[in-house]
């Protein structure tokens, strides 16, 4: 594969068990990440966005309306696909 | 190490994240000096992948022990919490149709006992490895493995107070024919070295294919309403993420580290890509026919996470020098026929399966028929019609009274069918050591050829059949009157009829009506699903 060939995005993903926070960490996504989309199944929502998806602790806690610590997500994930990057206060999946 | 806080919106005390992550992990490693590197660690190099800096590798989660127990707590304390309010409130009544506890049995002697395994599986990875992220993480991963045959086995334990075929899984998982396929992959990759089992059990099988287990087999536990599956595998999969991290960065840590690992890690991409696809058959039929909801059908689920999701990947790996796996190609043609053949497989040898069996209703044929519009009615209902037609003409299932021939590898009975050819079963064979070897397939065949001494040694259940090998303590070949099948069940522990055999005739069938007073004999009438638990 050349590396100089513009590559087109690839999807990356992440599955939450739905429940309260993982509606608003849904909410978070869709404000931070313009191409995401949003797909619900029973029990569970799935969210992929093309290159790059970021989930901020800052989005979060604005919505759950109390100090959120991003390793939470734990709790109630279920898969992703792509590389991870996380500090203490993003949670980035991407590719490349 | 800097111990200085660089993270402005935390407390000035507080360490950030990857200082964390550095102090609590690397930092507690250290070179030995009483006995060298090498021979305490002599299982890291015999494999010949080349690492020149293990501090290279990194946990991009920055799990820390301490941050692991007061999360996997929390989920522990959740989970119970559920199991709890499901026992209280008669919850294994609220399912769909009692069809679908014959995935939970499949699901607890074929998957939960894998569970145990990988435990043992990543206890003796961590152990191996030099370098301190991977131990540390593999170290997580055979903790989380313990928690989930734990929960998986406390959360069933539940239906088998009432329910056929959920008694014995350890003990059928290392006996039964079709078990043999699951528990043969892992100790395939438990026999290899540390590197080639991360890239089989975490790569291959949990980044690259476990969604196809665990996301349509949860939401479809929630669409049939069994809260109390649901719970223990979102429970099991919120750490499944954390392994798939582990696969994919031990992966690319590998590539990074030496040119020279790069062809034999795609050696083992392509070998645990094959492996693991053939396992999910049992998957594949689940999906299709097992659920009497469905969420979605193996076709799509498989275009989704795999050419979807696999496929971006694959083409993120590529910059290494790594393409997509062998047969790949084969896997997508088989997409549209894998579940069909393999449940009309179960259809003919459900008397020896330890759960029940059925053929697809009227209407469930035709949701078939719309999910697989080149395949279905073409190949498989006039099939599926005749053994309905049976089971109606003479008040049982038609059953096949022989033993399938399975193939040396997969150790899955020769059912699949040629890649450009649905009519015609596939077969492939080799010999080694003047002796005949049959497979399923070219990729089969190839796993085989690449590792003869490895695979003859396999225990295939049908040639320890007939070899006398499955009978139970005492019985007696020789005795007027003996019933082989009837022996081999009882050293399996099956009850024949109600572990095993026809749905329509079961006792789990009969016990459903009495307890519920549903009546399921109107197929045009499924019963009404219950969609209370909330």
């Amino acid at each position: 594969m050349n590396a100089a060939v513009e590559r087109p995005l690839q999807p990356v993903f992440i599955a939450l068990q739905l429940g309260d926070l993982a509606r608003s960490i849904v909410e978070a996504i869709v404000a931070d990440n313009p191409t995401a989309t949003v797909t619900d199944y029973p029990a569970m929502v799935k969210i992929e966005a093309l290159g790059r998806l970021v989930i901020r602790r800052e989005s979060v806690e604005e919505r759950i309306g109390r100090s959120w610590d991003l390793q939470e997500i734990h709790l109630c994930l279920i898969s992703l696909s792509g590389s991870i990057d996380e500090t203490d206060d993003e949670f980035c999946l991407h590719w490349g | 190490m800097s111990t200085t806080p660089t993270t402005a919106a935390r407390p000035a005390s507080r360490l950030g994240l990857k200082e964390r992550y550095g102090m609590m992990t690397r930092d507690l490693g250290w070179e030995t000096t009483y006995q060298s590197m090498d021979d305490v660690f002599p299982f890291d190099q015999f494999e010949g992948i080349k690492i020149h800096d293990w501090d290279k590798w990194e946990d991009p989660f920055r799990l820390t022990m301490e941050a692991y127990w007061k999360f996997q707590g929390e989920k522990e304390k959740k989970l119970y919490a559920i199991i709890d309010a499901f026992q209280q409130n008669n919850g294994q009544f609220n399912i769909s149709d009692p069809r679908y506890l014959n995935t939970l049995k499949l699901f607890l002697t074929g998957v939960s006992p894998l569970e145990y395994a990988a435990h043992r599986g990543y206890a003796m990875a961590g152990r191996s490895f030099r370098g301190v992220g991977p131990r540390v993480a593999c170290q997580m991963q055979s903790i989380d493995e313990l928690r989930h045959a734990q929960t998986q086995f406390h959360t069933i334990s539940h239906f088998n107070k009432y329910f056929h075929g959920l008694h014995d899984p350890q003990h059928m998982f290392d006996r039964v024919w079709y078990l043999s396929v699951p528990k043969s992959y892992f100790e395939d990759a438990m026999s290899a070295g540390p590197f080639e089992f991360v890239t089989a059990i975490s790569f291959s099988f949990e980044y690259v294919l476990t969604n196809l287990l665990f996301m349509p087999f949860m939401s479809g536990a929630a669409y049939n309403g069994d809260m109390a599956t649901v719970t223990f595998g979102f429970s099991a999969q919120s750490d499944e993420s954390r392994h798939m991290t582990l696969g994919l960065e031990i992966v690319k840590f590998m590539l990074e580290q030496d040119p020279a690992n790069v062809p034999i890690v795609q050696k083992w991409v392509d070998k645990w890509f094959w492996r693991g696809y053939r396992l999910l058959t049992l998957v594949s039929m689940m999906m299709d026919y097992m659920l009497p909801k469905r969420v979605m059908s193996w076709s799509e689920a498989w275009e989704m996470y795999f050419e979807k999701n696999g496929g971006a990947l694959f083409e993120d790996l590529s910059r290494y020098g790594i393409r997509m796996p062998k047969y790949h190609e084969v896997a997508a043609k088989e997409k549209s026929r894998l579940s069909h053949e393999a449940w009309a497989v179960f259809n003919g040898y459900g008397h020896a399966a330890d759960f029940n069996t059925w053929v697809p209703k009227p209407d469930e044929m035709a949701w078939l028929s719309e999910k697989y519009p080149e395949t279905f009615d073409r190949l498989y209902r006039p099939r599926f019609e005749w053994l309905a037609e049976q089971e109606k003409r003479n008040g049982k299932m038609w059953r096949n009274p022989t033993l399938p021939m399975l193939c040396q590898t997969c150790q899955v009975p020769c059912l699949f069918t040629e890649p450009d050819d649905p009519t015609t079963i596939c077969l492939r064979e080799t010999s080694y050591h003047g002796m005949k070897y049959h497979f399923c397939s070219d990729g089969c065949k190839d796993i085989f050829e690449d590792e003869p001494e490895k695979y003859v040694q396999a225990w295939l259940p049908v040639h320890q059949i007939y070899q006398g090998n499955c009978f139970p303590e005492g019985a007696d070949p020789t005795a007027p009157g003996f019933d082989p099948l009837a022996e081999v069940l009882k050293y399996y522990h099956m009850v024949p009829g109600a572990d095993s055999g026809d749905f329509n005739t079961s006792p789990d069938r009969m016990n459903w009506e009495r307890w519920t007073g549903q009546d399921l004999s109107d197929p045009a009438q499924p019963p009404e699903p219950a969609p209370k638990a909330a």
